[in-house]
């Protein structure tokens, strides 16, 4: 027996499984990251001494332009699906792990400049702070990467067999892909502006 | 997903994500403009947070669709916001007793195990 | 184990449910698969929750097994360990006798295996696994490649919470609680393998908890609307909430502790901390009370986590040992929604004695009162729903039976400790241990027993022993009040909690030390009772009664409309339509004193 609504909608819930899976994970990730931000904010109002480094906002500015590019990216690469434009759909996703990869390089610069200036994770909270914040982001990011490289690699076969459903695959990427670009938004001014 | 997938409807899509991208990138250069002028801390961050949630809910509404999502997932995300909002609890609390008082910070011996 | 049908083998990976993308047809499914992908890396709900469930009994047994040589040091202190006291090693047992450092260990690591390797998985990854699809109409669940990956991830957790015995210094120490600064500054490497090992587990919960969501929602059958639930469903659904939306800031927790530990960061650690007569050299700025907000953020809701799967099976077997109707159905699946939401809501209830001050003490306390409401609801609705029935006495049916009063202990003690200024004197004393044991021990796992029982002849075929049955249920019932029962005296006396010598060294204590050896005892009878039990669990795989595939005559879709074993692939012959609620029993005018939820009536 197949599972129901892989593919399909449920008329009740207008879901597909997928989709409601990617949304449920996605409200666990709004939880830790929450925790992360919360956690910040007490460490920091709780210390009379809490230091905070100037950090590289052209540098993050750039970053942050990079991952809103790629949000772009990644939903046209869906919408090129839609169009059964397999090239344009390579294109574009491509294009999103180019991205990707750009933001992890500006971030490594960022934490080779940090390093080289003495500031570690363990020297002050805000470094302790900044480090885990942009850490579990990266790795986000890096999660995203894999997946992507997975549907323009062997992933892409589905697209002959299941076209509708790998469809459903990228839109649901694209979802999780948008979240990431979401955390960065509050944590771009929090970390770095404020 | 399914039904508006003829060239129109994708390319008015399409427009749609650019001017949202248009509208991101021209929000992310306010802020960071915005926090070169000196504002004090409690305007710094009305502001900054402010704009953030504005490109966060740009994200949310055009790129994520949640503008056309299900009562599911709207409601889902509803009690998701409802425990974040629970969550940040925690930093208010802390200091709830303490609102209003002038604080003199002297150091671990006088404040809470380990917070102040 | 029963045979379980070919599977049909997995296609596509990740994200969404493999699905039969095929235009060719159905004799693809009938060849053979490989011991490795039938048994070992199914994806099939129903082998992924027997995989869930021994696994989940063995860590039970070595958290019993942990707890017995605490209690032995208790009730016999300074005494070695008989038989087994030169396998402990001499760092942790020189001449067989307990050193403090490695009750610690057994303190702590008891707490964690029970609580996440052995319960939760039991109650949600075997339970909820076998039995929500089947109770719902549907072929699996809906992400079945996520489900192998659940149980896989917890299985590696186990593995590195075991390792951590191993690690120089011994397991971790700090309790099931991992306080800082003790767990960061103080203890030893074994605690850095308990923040790994509960990543881990965390990941494997998320996953699962997805799983359960998506499954619950999409794939009921058709008439299955959600009034029509059975309530273990409902359990499992909120169940499934909890787990994915309070577990992550505990996930977060973990990485702040790990980086404190691994890299030397102060995220828990204030400033001037002075440890064995030193400064501690690092940043601090940091907040001890930090880590217990966020790990209680999770540990409460956990709690529930712990049983409401329960209450689930208590109802199920109840209601069809009962042969009516469950009274109240609506208050109960009301009240456990909103049971749900209020358990994220009462944390800091464990932290009363912190300083937080009287503003957050006040929240927490009064979110704590109401959140006993529904407690009350559910257990009094199921009380209620005996009344006037024709019980039915068998082994599933009695431990549902005693868990009626012993979750009201439990539950009733726990009301002191949610009140500040009782707690002040209860905070951390015995009577805690009391309380959460009565939830758990009597409570959640007598339920689990239960469940075993009544769930036994679907997942094998056979019958478990009632006679071997009734002396492991009469037995434990006893034994198990022994240990706990006392608990409540001792701490009412002040004893604290985590005292290695079970509080002999204080004077507030000596009134009630002989109850020691009383406990120690009763735990050590409470392990011979499970030995009928351990044999009848295996010896009926073989030796049981044969039995068709509806031998309790229940309502509920696993027994009506299935084989026992359920089929291999798929579960149903046909998909099941629903036609009515959950328990339908002793409908008048109906022939059979049930009438199962998918069977269509002749209308006259």
């Amino acid at each position: 027996m197949e599972i129901p609504y892989t593919v399909e909608v449920r008329p009740d819930t207008g879901l597909y499984n997928a989709k409601m899976g990617i949304w449920l994970f996605l409200a666990s990730e709004v939880m830790l990251f929450g925790a992360l931000f919360s956690s910040y904010i007490i460490l920091r109002t709780g210390n009379p001494d809490w230091v905070q480094h100037s950090m590289n906002v052209p540098l993050a500015t750039l970053n942050t332009m990079i991952l809103i590019s790629s949000s772009v990216t990644v939903i046209m690469s869906w919408a090129s699906l839609r169009l059964n434009n397999f090239a344009r759909f390579r294109m574009f996703l491509g294009g999103t792990l180019l991205l990707a990869a750009g933001f992890m390089v500006v971030k490594g610069i960022e934490y080779s400049q940090e390093f080289s200036q003495g500031l570690f994770p363990w020297s002050d909270n805000y470094m302790g702070i900044y480090f885990t914040l942009t850490g579990l982001h990266g790795l986000h990011v890096v999660g995203g990467m894999v997946v992507f490289g997975y549907l323009l690699g062997p992933g892409a076969k589905m697209w002959k067999t299941a076209p509708e459903q790998f469809t459903n695959r990228i839109e649901c990427v694209g979802l999780y892909w948008h979240f990431v670009d979401l955390v960065w938004i509050f944590l771009f001014p929090s970390l770095y502006l404020l | 997903m399914g039904g508006h997938n003829s060239p129109e409807d994708i390319k008015k899509e399409t427009r749609t994500y650019l001017l949202v991208f248009a509208a991101l990138a021209t929000l992310t250069v306010i802020t960071v403009t915005v926090s070169y002028l000196d504002l004090n801390r409690t305007q710094a961050i009305i502001v900054a947070l402010f704009i953030a949630s504005i490109k966060a809910g740009l994200v949310a509404a055009f790129f994520m669709h949640l503008l056309s999502e299900e009562k599911f997932i709207y409601s889902v995300l509803l009690l998701t916001l409802v425990l974040f909002a629970a969550l940040f609890i925690l930093p208010i609390g802390n200091y709830a007793d303490a609102l209003g008082e002038h604080f003199v910070m002297e150091g671990v011996e006088h404040g809470e195990p380990g917070a102040h | 184990m029963s045979p379980i049908d070919e599977q049909h083998p997995d296609e596509a990976p990740e994200l969404s449910a493999e699905a039969h993308d095929h235009g060719h047809d159905d004799d693809h499914g009938h060849h053979e698969q490989s011991f490795i992908w039938k048994y070992v890396f199914s994806t099939d709900h129903k082998v992924i929750g027997i995989q869930y469930g021994i696994t989940a009994l063995l860590f039970l047994a070595l958290g019993f097994a942990l707890m017995m040589i605490m209690r032995w040091q208790l009730g016999n202190p300074g005494q070695p360990v008989p038989f087994i006291g030169g396998w402990l090693g001499q760092a942790n047992a020189p001449g067989g006798i307990i050193l403090p450092e490695f009750y610690n260990q057994l303190g702590a690591m008891h707490g964690t295996i029970m609580v996440f390797l052995g319960v939760v998985p039991l109650a949600v990854g075997a339970f909820g696994n076998y039995v929500v699809p089947l109770q719902i109409g549907a072929p699996d669940m809906a992400f079945p490649k996520l489900n192998m990956a659940s149980y896989w991830v917890y299985f590696l957790g186990g593995v590195v919470m075991l390792a951590s015995f191993f690690a120089p210094g011994g397991a971790a120490n700090s309790g099931w609680t991992s306080y800082p600064p003790l767990s960061v500054a103080v203890a030893t490497e074994g605690q850095t393998y308990w923040l790994i090992g509960m990543i881990f587990l965390i990941t494997s919960s998320l996953l699962g908890s997805v799983n359960f969501i998506t499954t619950i929602v999409q794939l009921r059958a058709p008439g299955m609307t959600w009034m029509r639930l059975p309530f273990f469903v409902w359990a499992q659904l909120v169940t499934a909430f909890l787990l994915l939306l309070a577990f992550p800031p505990l996930e977060a927790a973990g990485v702040f502790q790990l980086m404190d530990r691994v890299l030397g960061t102060s995220f828990f650690l204030p400033s001037g901390l002075i440890v064995s007569n030193q400064v501690l050299q690092v940043a601090g700025g940091g907040s001890a009370l930090l880590w217990q907000h966020l790990f209680w953020f999770l540990a409460h809701p956990e709690v529930y986590v712990l049983v409401l799967p329960a209450m689930g099976i208590i109802a199920e077997i109840i209601a069809n040992n009962t042969r009516k109707p469950l009274w109240g159905y609506k208050p109960l699946v009301y009240s456990t929604i909103f049971l749900g939401f209020m358990s994220f809501i009462v944390w800091a209830h464990h932290m009363f004695l912190t300083g937080m001050g009287t503003v957050m003490n006040a929240f927490f306390q009064t979110t704590t009162m109401i959140i006993s409401i529904p407690s009350v609801v559910i257990l009094t609705a199921l009380l209620i729903s005996l009344w006037g029935a024709s019980i039915r006495f068998n082994t599933p049916m009695l431990f549902a039976l005693a868990f009626l009063p012993m979750f009201g202990i439990g539950g009733l003690t726990g009301l002191p400790l949610g009140l500040a200024p009782a707690d002040i004197f209860l905070h951390d004393t015995y009577y805690v241990i009391g309380h959460f044991h009565y939830v758990v021990a009597p409570g959640t796992i007598f339920a689990l027993f239960a469940g075993i029982y009544y769930w036994y002849p679907k997942v094998t075929g056979r019958r478990m022993s009632e006679m071997l049955g009734k002396i492991h249920f009469w037995t434990s019932l006893v034994f198990i009040n022994g240990v706990f029962m006392p608990m409540f005296l001792q701490g009412f006396a002040g004893v604290s909690r985590r005292l290695y010598d079970g509080g002999a060294t204080y004077s507030h204590a000596q009134g009630v030390l002989e109850w020691n050896a009383f406990m120690s005892n009763s735990a050590f009878l409470l392990g011979l009772a499970q030995l009928p039990f351990i044999f009848n669990f295996f010896w009926s795989i073989k030796m049981g009664e044969a039995v068709d595939s509806n031998p309790w005559r229940a309502t509920t879709l696993e027994w009506a409309a299935t084989t026992s074993p359920p089929l291999g692939h798929g579960n149903f012959e046909t998909v099941p339509v629903v036609y009515r609620g959950p328990y339908e029993y002793s409908v008048p005018g109906c022939d059979e004193d049930y009438l199962p939820q998918n069977m269509a009536v002749q209308e006259g």
